[in-house]
């Protein structure tokens, strides 16, 4: 008893508060991502390997157009339009023609893609990680920490991205033939809506919503060309956690695992922290193997 | 059992075949051997460089080729063969480190005790899991291994890695002598034309027969009354061992283990070998190595050591899951796998 009182009195309070800010935070950029990443593979069975190459891109091209224009939302909306061009030629040339066939290809063609693309990152920018600054320099006490305000500015912005694609997929023409590809394509095709263009249009946002992420989280730490990989791992396990093609579930997934490794950070040396997320990966495989948040089909 | 039939039908279709003036077994054999004397002349006749890639091309094959039971026969994509062959790397490493003098021997079963750790580990949880999800999973654990030696440097030296002496190549009552680069390409080509041999026989055997019908169509290979899962189980750890044995060859012949090879790269070049040469075939892998470090050396022939190579090799990888997802050797696939 006594023991466990010691316990919790050595829980230090300020620092959970702290690493439950930075753990939504984190979180919130994660199921920007990974909600790009389940959309893509719920309405047309693509896992795209190459997700976090569009979200390394999306930092890259924020680079390029602040170094020019010394705009940061410049730079936001342009990287995410770009991108998602980028995306839109992706799907037309690589994906199309494998439109029908085991979804293992797509899974090898996006591979491909994401190998040239970072390759082509590495070739171009060179390995040297680029800085952007952060474009709100503000900062508020929390506890002994000066908590910069773009942390929560991201939170905000990624959330509120995420809540207008959402209300889309309610109210816009767009977003109601999104769902309708989703829920029948066949029947969708009969009733008019141009199936093979709402599969492009909806890989253009779901890469466009990765170069939004990349161009938010570019000021916390430095662009990189790997700096995808590490991130697609992170969605993938996010999306294998909240169930693939539930986009709800995965974004509650992105959050809870983000936060589960801030407070495992606290105790452990932050780069082990990884580990626990793989933790609740294999209990979720183990015990709910088909999402943390969708009851297992009997 | 029920293999029965299947076998019937193929040595049916054999028959006409065979008043062609020499039988496909004579022909496959003939050309095992040809192949196999232009390998073993290879070191004989190649300068140091060349001799050197080919001995890697072979290792890499191997590793391939033991993806290739998962993909091509059981219809599993694994992106995580870097653990096993990672795994075999650090076991043959730990053994050549920790026992002295250095046994060769002990090494092979030192690096195949690690690969069928980590093999056992990831046949447990991804085998529960299918198509997408299998490559995803199996992509994730050998992350999870990577971190652990990444990090865990007291015991695998971290982003150093390990390095060691090669053993003598001691083959018992019969030769004991130091490695030369010449022996060692053919302790390799042992090794490898070894396994081929094995991983043929293991796909035209009954449980080989099971994992090709768990391929074509898995609800009815359960319904016939198989346990799917623990064919699947046993088909990644088999073929989890056999890329544990290429990272035990990559490991005594660079004499160094290094957590990059456990990067999800090496699983990624795997996967690209398979394609390139034709899934299903076991050979055809070797061949997509062998194409795929040809290109590599060439291009940076032509365009300098610093040219981004997998730009133009990724190309031609995508174009050809596209336009030619049967491989280079795809169109004796069938020939092969008689």
């Amino acid at each position: 008893m006594d023991t466990l009182v010691h316990f919790f009195q050595a829980i230090p309070l300020d620092l959970i508060i702290i690493q439950t800010v930075n753990g939504i935070v984190t979180g919130m950029i994660l199921a920007l991502i990974a909600s790009g990443l389940t959309l893509i593979f719920g309405i047309m069975d693509v896992v795209n390997f190459a997700h976090g190459e569009l979200f390394m891109l999306g930092a890259y091209v924020g680079v390029v157009i602040i170094s020019t224009t010394g705009n940061f939302w410049l730079a936001l909306i342009g990287a995410s339009l770009i991108v998602a061009m980028l995306g839109a030629a992706m799907q037309i040339v690589a994906l199309r023609p494998l439109i029908g066939r085991d979804p293992l290809n797509t899974i090898l063609a996006t591979f491909g893609i994401s190998l040239v693309l970072q390759n082509y990152a590495l070739w171009t920018f060179g390995p040297v990680a680029r800085k952007i600054s952060e474009p709100i320099t503000g900062q508020f006490p929390l506890f002994y920490l000066q908590y910069p305000w773009y942390r929560l500015l991201i939170a905000v912005l990624s959330a509120a991205i995420i809540g207008g694609f959402w209300l889309y997929l309610k109210r816009g023409k767009f977003g109601v033939w999104i769902r309708a590809t989703a829920q029948d394509r066949v029947m969708a095709q009969a009733m008019g809506i141009p199936v093979p263009w709402v599969y492009t249009g909806v890989f253009a946002i779901g890469a466009a919503m990765a170069a939004a992420s990349g161009v938010l989280f570019a000021p916390m730490v430095g662009v990189n060309h790997t700096m995808g990989l590490d991130w697609v791992l992170k969605a993938f396990i996010v999306v294998v956690v909240g169930g693939m093609g539930n986009f709800g579930g995965s974004i509650a997934a992105a959050i809870f695992i983000s936060l589960v490794e801030a407070y495992a950070a606290i105790w452990v040396d932050p780069s082990h922290a990884v580990i626990v997320s793989f933790v609740i990966l294999i209990l979720t495989l183990l015990f709910r193997p088909t999402g943390l948040f969708v009851a297992t089909p009997r | 059992m029920s293999t029965a039939p299947l076998e019937k039908t193929s040595s049916l279709r054999a028959l006409p075949r065979d008043k062609a003036l020499l039988g496909h077994t004579a022909l496959f054999w003939i050309g095992f051997c040809v192949v196999m004397a232009a390998l073993i002349a290879a070191p004989l006749v190649l300068p140091e460089f060349w001799r050197r890639l080919i001995t890697e091309i072979l290792i890499w094959g191997l590793l391939a080729m033991s993806s290739d039971l998962l993909i091509g026969y059981t219809g599993m994509v694994s992106f995580g063969h870097s653990a096993f062959f990672g795994l075999g790397m650090y076991g043959a490493a730990g053994a050549l480190l920790l026992v002295s003098p250095p046994n060769l021997w002990l090494a092979i079963l030192f690096g195949l005790a690690g690969a069928a750790g980590a093999a056992l580990f990831v046949a447990y949880f991804s085998t529960r899991l299918r198509d997408i999800y299998f490559a995803i999973t199996t992509l994730i654990f050998s992350q999870i291994f990577y971190v652990i030696i990444f990090t865990w440097t007291a015991v695998t030296g971290g982003e150093n890695g390990l390095i060691f002496t090669r053993p003598r190549l001691w083959i018992p009552f019969l030769y004991d002598a130091r490695f030369t680069s010449t022996t060692i390409h053919w302790f390799v080509l042992a090794v490898v034309a070894g396994s081929y041999l094995i991983l043929r026989r293991v796909t035209q055997s009954p449980f080989g027969m099971v994992l090709q019908s768990i391929r074509e169509n898995e609800p009815r290979t359960r319904a016939i009354g198989y346990r799917v899962e623990n064919f699947k189980m046993v088909a990644v750890m088999l073929s989890g061992l056999f890329a544990g044995l290429a990272g035990v060859l990559y490991a005594i012949q660079n004499q160094f283990a290094a957590p990059d090879f456990v990067y999800f790269l090496t699983s990624g070049e795997t996967v690209i070998y398979n394609v390139m040469g034709g899934i299903g075939t076991l050979v055809g892998p070797i061949v997509g190595a062998g194409f795929f470090h040809l290109m590599r050396e060439l291009l940076s022939r032509f365009f300098g050591e610093q040219f981004p190579y997998l730009i133009p090799l990724g190309l031609i990888f995508i174009a050809m899951v596209i336009f030619l997802p049967q491989g280079l050797l795809g169109f004796a696939r069938r020939w092969l796998n008689r």
